[in-house]
């Protein structure tokens, strides 16, 4: 599914959710309606993960501490590009893809 | 102090339960009222690392847990079904936006006054001080110690904390007054509110710091972990980094009953236990800290310490624990008492042991093995 066109005033965007947070969404794959101001202000990383919260509450500070940060095992795609900047924009039909990342033994 | 009479109060319970909260999720062992036939269930939370699980003794349905895991972070889930089901808390604790600083686990949890159902406090690394008036469904930050002016004074830089994290612990309400507060720090030292959390003062002297230039600090002390005497609020037992105190309120000064431990046991531990209804009466679980502090028990040999005098004088109790080659550490939320008579005392280890013992620690058994490493046990 593609993001949809801003007369609507949301976009639809495809959030992956990893495995340690499909408690929450039960599903590895989910869609947020985030909302759109205006046509030249694409949805933004900090909005999908605002829609994300709405839908399926608490799972937002799972991943973003109180102080705006990205946790620090936790990566954030947008495509194929890692962003730690929850400003990032969203374009039309991109994917966020949500990463669990620790390693050790 | 005159030994208090034992109580008077029915016990209700059908059964013992204890909330073993482990690196990797939260189990629950039961017995019957003869603590002879024990059953481990769970896991809950599988995966989680949960540092506190506490039964709210106001109404035994309720049940707090506190939890992270390795990705995500920190929250509180709570039971109003005595752990059959949990829920998210709405509003888990966390610092204030542009405060600049994070929680990274809730490590405590201290369910309120008698008078004030719902509420129950949180302390958190890093030093953090939370309160829930709705049962711990949202939290919202002591201002009158988050946001005290002392505060960084107070707990140091991020260097001075344990190697898990600095954290406020020991919270403990005043039976008698809901606005009587003393917390610990590690590192900082015991703090008491007189005000519901308003403000707070540090409650160190006579406690050594022996790792400060200057012994007699006010404040930057190491309690490990501060209980009240049973039935006597005004007597408050703790177990330090560097030995064992206890203070008679008002007095305003701890003194030192660590000293007449056994030199080659040494004073050092985290947990300190308070006997249920005798004020003179407290455990501790001497580990080794010499050398590069391994905290584990003292050659090997593990033994709890018995004191029924106020620390006046000590008597090991290590009849059915291993002689020799037990490495063990119990961390300062791993061991506890029952309510019954004789009070049943038991404690966790970090390699995944639960040993209790029915007889206030004459003799013990090991009532759960294979576990993962053990954070806290609490009677549920």
């Amino acid at each position: 599914m593609s993001a949809s066109s801003s007369h609507e005033a949301a976009a639809i965007v495809r959030v992956r959710v990893p495995t340690v947070l499909q408690s929450y969404t039960g599903s590895p794959e989910v869609f947020v309606a985030v909302p759109v101001l205006a046509p030249e202000l694409p949805p933004t990383l900090g909005g999908v993960l605002a829609a994300l919260d709405g839908s399926y509450p608490g799972i937002r500070f799972r991943m973003i501490d109180e102080q705006g940060a990205v946790r620090p095992h936790i990566k954030l795609f947008v495509d194929q590009s890692l962003t730690r900047s929850l400003n990032t924009s969203i374009p039309a039909g991109a994917t966020v893809m949500i990463v669990g990342a620790l390693s050790g033994g | 102090m005159p030994r208090t009479k034992k109580s008077a109060r029915p016990v209700a319970a059908k059964r013992v339960r204890l909330l073993v909260a482990t690196r990797k999720g939260l189990w629950t062992l039961t017995s019957d009222l003869a603590r002879s036939a024990w059953k481990l269930a769970g896991p809950q939370f599988l995966g989680h690392i949960v540092h506190h699980a506490v039964a709210d003794p106001r109404d035994a349905k309720i049940m707090l847990a506190a939890a992270r895991t390795g990705h995500l972070g920190p929250t509180v889930f709570r039971s109003l079904d005595a752990g059959k089901t949990w829920k998210e808390a709405a509003k888990p604790p966390a610092f204030v936006e542009g405060s600049g600083r994070v929680v990274n686990h809730t490590f405590w949890l201290t369910p309120g006054h008698a008078s004030e159902p719902g509420v129950w406090y949180a302390g958190t690394s890093p030093q953090g001080l939370f309160r829930s008036v709705d049962g711990g469904a949202t939290w919202e930050g002591v201002i009158g110690f988050n946001q005290h002016p002392r505060r960084k004074d107070w707990c140091g830089g991020d260097q001075d904390g344990t190697p898990d994290g600095a954290k406020v612990h020991s919270i403990l309400v005043d039976p008698r007054d809901p606005k009587h507060l003393y917390i610990s720090m590690s590192s900082g030292g015991t703090f008491e509110s007189t005000d519901a959390g308003g403000d707070w003062r540090p409650l160190n002297a006579g406690v050594r710091a022996d790792f400060q230039p200057d012994p007699n600090l006010e404040y930057g002390h190491d309690p490990h972990c501060v209980r009240f005497a049973a039935g006597h609020p005004d007597r408050l037992y703790q177990q330090n980094h560097c030995g064992i105190f206890r203070i008679d309120r008002p007095n305003d000064r701890w003194q030192e009953i660590g000293d007449t431990m056994p030199k080659s046991v040494g004073y050092v531990g985290f947990p300190v236990v308070v006997h249920p209804r005798d004020p003179e009466t407290l455990w501790v679980f001497p580990m080794d800290g010499t050398t590069v502090w391994p905290r584990t028990s003292p050659g090997g040999r593990p033994a709890v310490y018995r004191s029924r005098d106020g620390g006046r004088s000590w008597k090991r109790q290590d009849q059915g624990l291993p002689k020799a080659q037990a490495w063990w550490t119990v961390k300062r939320q791993a061991m506890t008492a029952d309510a019954r008579d004789p009070a049943g005392l038991y404690f966790g280890t970090t390699s995944g042991e639960l040993w209790g013992s029915r007889d206030e620690g004459r003799t013990f058994r090991c009532l759960a093995r294979h576990l993962p490493h053990i954070y806290a046990v609490e009677p549920g």
